[in-house]
């Protein structure tokens, strides 16, 4: 299986009279026509580069790498991917590159004969139109430490960008060698490998990490499975050090979760250079256990199908807790035959497996992710018995109970409402999941329409707390009792017992996230525990309406005019706001998932599956590691395909205006003369008493009062929504859950991706900015893109006004719902402050005096303005 | 300034109208094949030898050429489509290509110099694709055979390209591209004469394309073509001939969102009707491209065959009002390609 992720690219090695031994004799033979089968071959076994070399003392490789190529251009199967050009000789190299129209790779070249023949090369390169591999490789001979690889591939960075050589053509060859030969200094060339990746990305930008990966193992010639192992290691690891590219057998490279664990863990040993937890050496270590893999490793694969002879109740347990679903269809046919109705099959042996699974999670063996995975496992055993308990006309399994679940109207966030939607159906609940957007009259409806036994509220942005607030009034009126659980980010429990619960006599519950709401809800429809824990948390919200309302009489407030007196201080008599490059409105285009990849911040998604812990460390994390890993992988996987099948669409505005502070507003103008106004962006600002030496904060302290500039910008990585109506067809919870939370990231990372365009091009105010990625994504550059509704700038009307500024719906496909929700949920919008000082805040709780002076302002009654402000006035 | 500074500012700051075809007004002066001849002392019949008349009549050529600056062209091109040694070899008038292309440029530069209205117009030096390709085998049965070799189709290219110069070109324009490996041969040929007069020779790119897919007839999409021939630094990137507007609007669209640098199209006047005659009325030409322009898909625009005098006024005339498209701004990435673009994640 080919272990393509997005941000890697496989080069094919078939091709290589030095690497095949089938290719060189076809070539020998002068067997042109079977030469080009092997390039077909790689290319349909997933080669998105394919690798030429045609090195062989007995060959005219100069004739012999022309008409390979010229026969290539005649075979649109093969011609359509790039082609590297790899010879140790430079006239064979230019020989290759009087064949190709395309842009094609050399491999390579290096400064092994000093600087002067080296750029000399280059230049002649450049001329043809190709990139270019650089060994590191200098006057006194191949790299082989971390230091000395960095160092050569730094100094021809800077020779050849300095010469003109564009630095996104430049790919680094930092030597892969052999390792686990039994000669000691040979033990640290996987570790040096990987640590010059990383030091070489972050001194050489935009350059790209190459490497053949066959070198590697080659002390274990003979044992594929082995082999294997070690390079699907090695590229676990390098990858995320910066290995942009390998030369590899496109066809054959295991997937790390698929590797015997045993021969797993010895070749993180070896190429991780550790010392084996049995103690010896790594290479010692995997030399006893390579000879029990060689020859196909038969024994690996028959302890990996192993639980295949267990009886088939044993089976489908097995399947629940490991999230197999390969055999579950066939397994459940199996069951139903041997039972006596099909309900049993539910009652018995799915419903044993889903308790183990329950067990497992409610002890903090299993985690979120591994969950899902088993939930979809079971829905397709259910799936598969559906039918037959139809036919026998006969209610279902019997639910604990049933919970009636949505994202309230104005609201399009789903993905934690659907997280514990599938972790209640794994506890045997009958969850009716409404969607998002829904309107209070059809949850009030589809309660009763299905006797349930409670209804779970959810919600992402500041407004949906009203709209809570609203549907607890409804069934308040509506005389209903049951109980109402409420969820999603931006709720609490504070919030829950200050204004839901006052407003609904039933018992109100906020859940704090789907680890708990099991517990909950199987409290809630147990005749002991369901008393007691409504009386607990009635008791627990009104001690805290208790101390919020001691606390709210000692007023922690400055008046407004104080307040603004305390402002920040932004120094502008000696600032000059950078004047924008491209004014006005940019249609960013072509901008595409690959292209984002790189800015994904990822501890946020592993947040968003309830796995605690910072990226990348949460990998190797002692509890959730190996969870985090296998979910990482599913995303990396996804992450492929939603590349490869154009799954999402991103798309994005950003403009940059000129404007000029007044008060706390920021006045948007038509043009630079700022004569005409066009939009007044009316800012809010902490009321909070602060201590001495701190400001009181708005956004329009950041502008400048005579003239500045102001940006906008809204991005989307699109809904997808075919593939999510796939997986919803098929089951799927686990895809649909992980493609939204991609979808999420995606959009993150294209607002972060756009930022940095912005600071260096398009407004271009930091054209050098130099930072690596790890240093964008912890935010370490100048200016700051406050989205509205957010603390900053709460107001979540400000949107529209940004929206009609940037065009956006007509530009980016993107709409706001009437609480202002963007639609497709993966969207991000927000302004941008470029001003050397500018940093976040929040404006937490503001005083009357500002909110009707805001109102007048933003010229909206004070009704409204509460109400959409609410949030920060108590 | 440098020409390359020059025709950027300009092109920065307006659409740019490039001119007409040469052919289909030579043809129009029904010339005899003594006309075409001249005194060249050419044994075979010359009559078709579009570029020969270059040198045997002038006159004629100054006048399409002013018809065309007089219709508001500001780009112009040198009648040298063929003048290379491959296709004069097809009249036997190899010896004559310095000649030609050198008179070619001469006429032109004096047109431009005439002027004294103070705008800026660029004379261009046309280079055509000659009838062979570098990636396709004329012999079915042999795929790997090629008639002509790199270094061989750079020296021809050089031939010509060093007379252009000599006669007073400002940029190399390298047209009609239906095999990149040609164009990349001219377009080394023309820096590589750049750099024995020690200066910068610009040169522009235009790709034709062969099938309604969007491919030329090596096989590469605007997009691919693009990511090959970036390194040449062109001052536009384009399309022009095998198509009239309406079916080259697809591929001027990709262009436009690909490129990194000015667009110049100059399509024919619609597809030829079954007596392989244009019939494409001058104001439908003009209302097609303006839409382009609307649009922002372009930084220049001329016509191809089929198109008159006429057409360029036209042309010139509906987008007078328009901006030029902004070029894109591209984050930096490698971008390689085969028949097909392929971008490694940044």
């Amino acid at each position: 299986m080919t272990q393509s992720s997005a941000n890697f690219v496989n080069i094919g090695e078939r091709t290589n009279v030095t690497g095949s031994a089938r290719f060189k004799k076809l070539i020998m033979a002068g067997d042109y026509d079977t030469a080009l089968e092997v390039a077909r071959e790689q290319v349909e076994n997933g080669a998105q580069i394919i690798d030429v070399n045609m090195d062989e003392g007995l060959l005219d490789a100069e004739a012999a790498m022309t008409t390979f190529l010229k026969l290539i251009a005649a075979e649109p199967d093969i011609a359509r991917v790039p082609i590297m050009i790899d010879s140790s000789k430079w006239s064979v190299i230019e020989a290759g590159l009087k064949c190709v129209a395309g842009k094609a790779i050399v491999n390579s070249i290096s400064m092994k004969e000093g600087e002067a023949p080296f750029l000399e090369a280059a230049r002649t390169i450049r001329r043809y139109g190709a990139a270019a591999v650089v060994m590191a490789f200098d006057e006194t001979g191949q790299a082989d430490t971390a230091a000395r690889k960095v160092e050569i591939c730094e100094r021809a960075y800077r020779l050849l960008v300095a010469d003109g050589f564009p630095a996104e053509d430049i790919i680094f060859d930092p030597n892969i060698f052999a390792i686990a030969t039994g000669i000691e200094e040979h033990d640290n060339y996987g570790v040096d490998f990987i640590e010059a990746c990383k030091a070489i990305k972050a001194r050489c930008p935009h350059a790209k990490i190459s490497g053949g990966l066959s070198n590697l193992s080659f002390s274990f010639r003979g044992n594929e499975p082995v082999r294997r192992a070690i390079h699907s290691v090695f590229l676990y690891h390098a990858i995320p050090a910066g290995l942009d590219m390998a030369i590899v057998n496109a066809g054959q490279l295991d997937i790390y979760d698929d590797i015997d664990p045993e021969l797993r863990e010895a070749a993180e040993d070896v190429v991780l250079n550790r010392t084996p937890a049995a103690g010896g050496s790594a290479t010692e270590r995997m030399l006893e256990i390579a000879e029990r893999y060689k020859g196909g490793g038969a024994k690996a694969q028959e302890r990996d199908e192993s639980w295949r002879q267990l009886p088939v109740a044993e089976r489908l347990s097995h399947a629940l807790v490991k999230g197999i679903d390969q055999y579950v269809v066939d397994d459940t046919e199996e069951a139903r035959q041997s039972a006596e109705r099909p309900i049993h099959v539910i009652e018995g042996p799915l419903m044993a497996g889903m308790n183990v699974v329950g067990d497992l999670f409610g002890s903090g063996k299993m985690f979120l992710p591994q969950v899902v995975k088993s939930a979809r496992v079971m829905k397709k055993a259910v799936a598969h018995l559906i039918p037959f308990i139809e036919e026998e006309k006969e209610e279902g399994s019997r639910a604990k109970g049933t919970i009636v679940m949505a994202t309230v109207k104005g609201d399009v966030h789903d993905i934690g409402k659907n997280i514990v939607g599938v972790v209640l159906q794994c506890n045997n609940f009958e969850v009716v999941d409404l969607g998002v957007m829904v309107p209070w009259q059809d949850i009030l409806k589809a309660a009763n329409d299905s006797g349930a036994d409670m209804i779970g509220l959810s919600g992402l942005i500041t407004p949906s707390l009203d709209e809570m607030v609203t549907v607890a009034e409804e069934m308040t009126k509506a005389g209903m009792t049951m109980p109402l659980l409420i969820g999603g980010a931006t709720t609490s429990r504070v919030h829950t017992a200050l204004k839901i619960e006052p407003a609904y006599p039933g018992p109100t519950l906020h859940v704090l996230d789907a680890s708990r709401a099991v517990g909950v809800a199987s409290a809630l429809v147990s005749e002991t525990g369901a008393a007691k824990l409504a009386g607990d948390t009635r008791a627990e919200y009104e001690k805290i309406r208790l101390q919020r309302a001691g606390k709210s009489s000692g007023s922690t407030l400055v008046p407004l005019e104080k307040a603004r007196e305390n402002a920040f201080a932004a120094g502008f008599d000696d600032y000059t706001p950078p004047r924008p490059a491209a004014q006005g409105l940019t249609r960013i285009e072509n901008v595409t998932v690959r292209d984002l990849i790189p800015f994904i911040d990822w501890t946020p998604f592993f947040r968003s599956w309830e796995l605690a812990g910072n990226y990348p460390a949460i990998l190797d994390d002692e509890i959730v590691g190996e969870s985090a890993r296998q979910l990482f992988e599913d995303a990396q996987a996804m992450l492929a395909r939603i590349e490869a099948e154009d799954w999402l669409a991103p798309r994005a505005v950003a403009g940059l205006w000129p404007v000029r502070r007044d008060g706390d507003d920021i006045l948007v103008f038509t043009d630079e003369s700022r004569s005409e106004v066009s939009t007044r962006f009316a800012m809010l600002r902490q009321q909070i008493s602060k201590r001495a030496g701190r400001a009181n904060m708005c956004l329009a302290d950041f502008i400048h009062p005579e003239a500045d500039w102001l940006g906008g910008f809204c991005v989307t990585a699109g809904t997808g929504e075919e593939m999510l109506a796939r997986f919803k067809a098929e089951n799927d919870d686990y895809s649909s859950i992980l493609f939204k939370a991609l979808a999420d990231r995606m959009a993150e990372a294209y607002a972060e991706y756009l930022h940095h365009r912005v600071r260096t091009s398009l407004w271009g105010y930091a054209p050098d900015e130099d930072f690596g990625m790890e240093d964008v994504i912890k935010e370490r550059y100048r200016g700051i893109r406050p989205a509205p509704g957010y603390p900053a700038c709460p107001d979540h009307l400000l949107k529209p006004l940004l929206f009609d500024l940037l065009d956006a719906t007509e530009t980016t496909g993107v709409t706001l719902t009437e609480s202002m929700a963007m639609l497709p949920a993966a969207s991000v919008s927000g302004f941008y402050f470029a001003h050397p000082d500018s940093q976040y805040f929040g404006v937490a709780t503001i005083g009357e005096d500002q909110l009707q002076d805001y109102a007048e302002r933003r010229g909206v009654s004070i009704d409204d303005a509460r109400r959409w402000l609410r949030p920060n006035l108590d | 300034m440098t020409i390359r500074e020059e025709f950027n500012a300009e092109i920065a700051d307006h659409i740019l109208i490039k001119d007409g075809p040469y052919g289909t007004a030579i043809q129009n002066r029904k010339l005899t094949e003594a006309e075409y001849r001249g005194d060249t002392g050419l044994t075979q019949d010359q009559k078709g030898n579009n570029d020969l008349v270059c040198l045997t009549r002038p006159d004629l050529i100054r006048e399409i050429a002013d018809s065309y600056i007089d219709a508001g062209a500001v780009i112009l091109a040198t009648n040298t489509f063929n003048a290379n040694r491959i296709s004069q070899a097809d009249y036997g008038a190899e010896h004559l290509v310095a000649d030609i292309n050198r008179a070619a440029a001469r006429v032109l530069r004096q047109a431009v110099d005439a002027r004294t209205d103070g705008i800026r117009r660029f004379v261009c030096g046309a280079v055509g694709p000659t009838n062979k390709t570098l990636s396709i085998s004329p012999d079915v049965n042999d795929p790997g055979f090629r008639e002509v070799d790199f270094d061989g189709m750079k020296s021809v290219y050089r031939e010509q390209i060093d007379a252009l110069v000599e006669g007073g070109i400002d940029i190399v324009l390298i047209e009609t591209v239906f095999d990149t490996l040609n164009a990349k041969a001219a377009a080394m040929a023309a820096m590589e004469a750049g750099d024995d007069l020690g200066r910068d020779l610009p040169i522009m790119m235009s790709l034709t394309l062969t099938d309604m897919a969007g491919r030329n007839l090596s096989g590469q999409g605007v997009e691919a073509f693009w990511y090959s021939v970036r390194h040449v630094r062109p001052v536009t990137i384009g399309l022009n001939c095998s198509f009239g507007a309406t079916e080259l609007r697809p591929h001027v669209t990709a262009l436009a969102k690909a490129a990194d640098c000015a667009v110049m199209v100059y399509p024919n006047a619609g597809l030829p009707n079954e007596m392989g005659e244009y019939d494409e009325a001058a104001e439908t030409t003009a209302g097609l491209v303006r839409a382009w322009a609307e649009e922002g898909l372009v930084n220049s625009i001329g016509g191809c065959c089929g198109t008159t005098p006429d057409h360029v006024a036209a042309i010139a005339a509906a987008v007078k009002a328009c901006p030029p498209r902004r070029v894109p701004d591209p984050a930096p990435a490698m971008r390689l390609s085969g028949l097909d673009p392929f971008t490694v994640a940044a």
